[in-house]
């Protein structure tokens, strides 16, 4: 971490096609680790975020994609204020929010609101579910004209749920009917902004794309940005107009839908596409690239040197352990496309010549079978 | 507005949203009011039968000790009167000559509906009646307040968390570190010193309000400890979560989103809570700390009765049939309570 060059962010890298909602410049949480005996003292930090940098413009759908660790929930709290940032700065609509107490942020409060992943802990099983989709408006003083019980039937009615349903209780409702009810909670400050946080991860697959299909509805209609938070890059593939793909507390690239799912560059976004079961239905070619990551992500505790991901690539050199890649525009990117490595892949997801494979007992075993032919094994 | 599910999707097309079409159909009477978990609970606990006759009972003892002047008017004695030796009853003697009561079951007849006491020959039914008074409703004092304060710095240190539930923590240790029963016994004439001037005599209600603070200082912990580490967990809940960043105050949070969740395990500890605060309140005044002659007093029934136990054994008989059924239905009503709150508790 010592030895390498942090170059400063790209002044508006990240930046829109739109004029800028929210901007996130060098997001940092660490979370302290106590520990030793007798006394208890910081032994250590949770790098959880580490310099992240994000620009969600005005009505845009952003995706933000990465292994499970990796801090994509982390980084939706910093930016809702739930935790406080340990370093770098959010503002939004020009004004740092970074540090501001709960009085500071009452104006921007109901600007940004939140989806949560657990529809059964998002709702207080002790309310309605009028009194659950009432009280923001109450703690923000909203009056909405008609009441405000007509608005939460008319917010029930919009996430497509029964407006008689004001009186029930949430442990009357479904997995999917309790997301959209959250769906409605958010909704009712009429925000400019929401972080969905694995908003459907938790719901059955069947369910899910209803709920994707009614926040994208919502996004178009409302006209409300999002920052849309998934593990894989499926459920955000026609969600979001941008997509940023984070490994362990970075952003490793971000670019518009077209770059990430037809042109990617970092290998760590080519690994997660491989994972993507449907990716290719754009082109026709069948036969797509297969990489297959193995083991975990390392710990965010102690990181690796250099580039965060070089334990796990293929491509990995001196270079990478060195020296940390900065997020830019290489070359060979178009407008807005920004990618953090040394080695990119070439910008395709055509099929490779060779699989590459990164499970040590499976490359064994196909080593085996190419020694047998004769041809050259995978490469590292 | 328009209904944007209904709207044409651009995705794998859920035109017709099965889980829409499922509720609008369950929906067909009108009347939508949701039953909430607590009204589920009560019917829970109305199912079960053990728990409704408990709680008959209990409720049972509960009247008749705030009737306790209305049952004595009806038998006509009063538990202050000294049947055995008062001149005005001497045609009607309820004690021999060793001072022991007349008749069986401890001098049980029409006037006297429980017996009398050896020795003074006071009526038991009225002193039962008043002394379960007493400390029913001391206990009921007692655990309230208790109850309070705990939920109080429960909620404090569970929520705010950090330094101030580390601060909370120990004093609620330090508290803990008392020998309770010792203490009570060691503090109670130092309470009542401190307050009256140990050569004149101490009034009853001070008496009352003596045991009140003693058992209070030394009985908030258990509650305490108890909200504190359910708010801890409630805390981490994204109901909670949802309310912050709707911008909601610590204390709109803790009043609206964390309290009515800790409604149920305060119940169920209370119903524990009482009954074992009446066992101590009987202690105390076993032990003679308590309420001192003449004031009825349940505990006090039984040192008497200990002192009574070798010529007169029918003396305990019924204090203690009593105190026994109203423990026994109080415990089973806390395991109703509890069950019909948590239902996969089971038995
Ligand atoms: N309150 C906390 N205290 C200490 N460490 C934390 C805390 N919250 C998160 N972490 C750590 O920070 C890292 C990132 O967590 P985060 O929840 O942001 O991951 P995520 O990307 O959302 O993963 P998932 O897809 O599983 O939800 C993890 O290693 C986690 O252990
Ligand atoms: S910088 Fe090096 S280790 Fe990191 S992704 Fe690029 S090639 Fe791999
Ligand atoms: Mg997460």
């Amino acid at each position: 971490m010592s030895d390498n060059l942090t170059l400063p962010a790209q002044q508006g890298s990240t930046g829109t096609s739109t004029e800028p909602l929210l901007e996130v410049r060098g997001l940092t949480k660490h979370f302290p680790i106590y520990g030793g005996f007798p006394i208890k003292r910081k032994v250590g930090a949770v790098q959880a975020v580490d310099g992240v940098d994000l620009t969600v413009g005005v009505g845009e759908s952003v995706g933000l994609v990465g292994e499970s660790g990796c801090g994509k929930s982390t980084t939706g709290r910093l930016i809702t204020r739930l935790l406080e940032p340990t370093a770098g700065t959010i503002s939004y609509l020009g004004q740092d929010i970074t540090h501001a107490s709960r009085k500071q942020l009452a104006p921007v409060r109901s600007d940004i609101q939140m989806i949560f992943q657990d529809p059964y802990s998002s709702l207080n099983p002790r309310q309605t579910v009028g009194t659950i989709i009432k009280s923001p408006m109450e703690v923000n003083g909203i009056e909405p004209e008609g009441g405000r019980e007509k608005k939460v039937r008319e917010l029930l009615e919009l996430v497509g749920l029964n407006p008689e349903h004001y009186n029930r209780f949430p442990h009357e409702f479904s997995g999917g009917q309790r997301q959209r009810i959250g769906v409605a909670r958010a909704l009712a400050l009429n925000p400019k902004l929401i972080v969905a946080d694995e908003p459907v991860s938790a719901l059955d697959v069947s369910i899910q794309a209803q709920v994707v299909n009614l926040l994208q509805e919502v996004q178009q209609e409302l006209g409300i940005a999002f920052l849309f938070i998934a593990h894989d890059l499926a459920i955000v593939r026609h969600f979001s107009q941008r997509v940023a793909v984070m490994y362990l507390g970075k952003v490793v690239e971000v670019g518009d839908r077209d770059a990430i799912y037809n042109r990617p560059r970092h290998p760590y976004t080519h690994a997660l596409l491989s994972a993507v079961p449907e990716v290719a239905i754009d082109d026709e070619t069948e036969a797509k690239e297969r990489i297959r990551l193995y083991g975990d992500v390392p710990s965010p505790i102690s990181p690796p040197s250099g580039c965060r991901f070089r334990t796990r690539c293929w491509k990995a050199q001196d270079k990478c352990a060195s020296e940390e890649p900065p997020l830019l525009q290489i070359s060979g990117n178009r407008d807005g496309h920004l990618t953090a490595c040394h080695f990119p892949e070439d910008p395709t997801t055509e099929a490779r010549a060779e699989d590459v494979i990164l499970d040590p007992a499976l490359k064994a075993l196909e080593k085996d079978a190419a020694d047998d032919t004769g041809a050259k094994p995978a490469k590292d | 507005m328009t209904s944007p599910t209904k709207a044409e999707g651009s995705g794998p097309a859920v035109a017709l949203d099965p889980e829409l079409a499922a509720t609008s159909e369950v929906d067909k009477p009108k009347t939508l009011e949701g039953r909430s978990p607590g009204q589920l609970m009560w019917q829970r606990f109305r199912r079960d039968r053990t728990g409704m006759i408990c709680a008959g009972v209990v409720i049972f003892f509960f009247v008749i000790s705030l009737c306790a002047p209305l049952l004595t008017a009806i038998s006509g004695t009063n538990p202050y009167t000294l049947y055995g030796q008062d001149p005005t009853y001497a045609d009607s003697p309820v004690l021999d000559d060793f001072g022991l009561p007349l008749g069986y079951l401890g001098g049980v007849s029409g006037d006297h509906w429980f017996g009398v006491e050896p020795q003074y020959g006071r009526d038991l039914f009225a002193m039962l009646m008043y002394g379960m008074r007493t400390s029913l409703y001391m206990a009921l004092g007692v655990t309230v307040l208790l109850m309070a304060t705990g939920v109080i710095i429960g909620l404090i240190g569970g929520y705010f968390g950090g330094r101030t539930d580390y601060w909370i923590g120990r004093v609620t240790d330090f508290f803990l570190s008392f020998p309770q029963q010792l203490f009570f016994i060691a503090f109670m004439p130092v309470v009542t010193a401190f307050f009256v001037d140990p050569r004149e005599e101490t009034p009853t209600y001070f008496r009352a309000v003596a045991i009140l603070i003693v058992l209070w200082l030394l009985g908030w912990m258990g509650m305490a400890r108890l909200v504190r580490s359910t708010v801890l967990s409630l805390r981490e809940r994204e109901f909670v979560e949802a309310a912050k960043v709707s911008g909601a105050s610590p204390w709109r949070i803790v009043r609206k989103e964390i309290l009515p969740n800790v409604v149920s395990p305060i119940l169920v500890q209370f119903t524990y809570q009482l009954p074992s605060t009446i066992l101590t309140i009987a202690f105390l005044s076993f032990a003679g700390v308590g309420f001192v002659e003449p004031t009825p007093d349940w505990g006090k029934l039984f040192a008497a009765g200990a002192k009574y136990a070798e010529q007169d054994p029918a003396f305990m008989f019924f204090p203690g049939v009593a105190l026994v059924i109203f423990i026994l239905c109080f415990n089973l009503l806390g395991d109703s309570v509890r069950d019909a709150f948590d239902p996969k508790s089971g038995r």
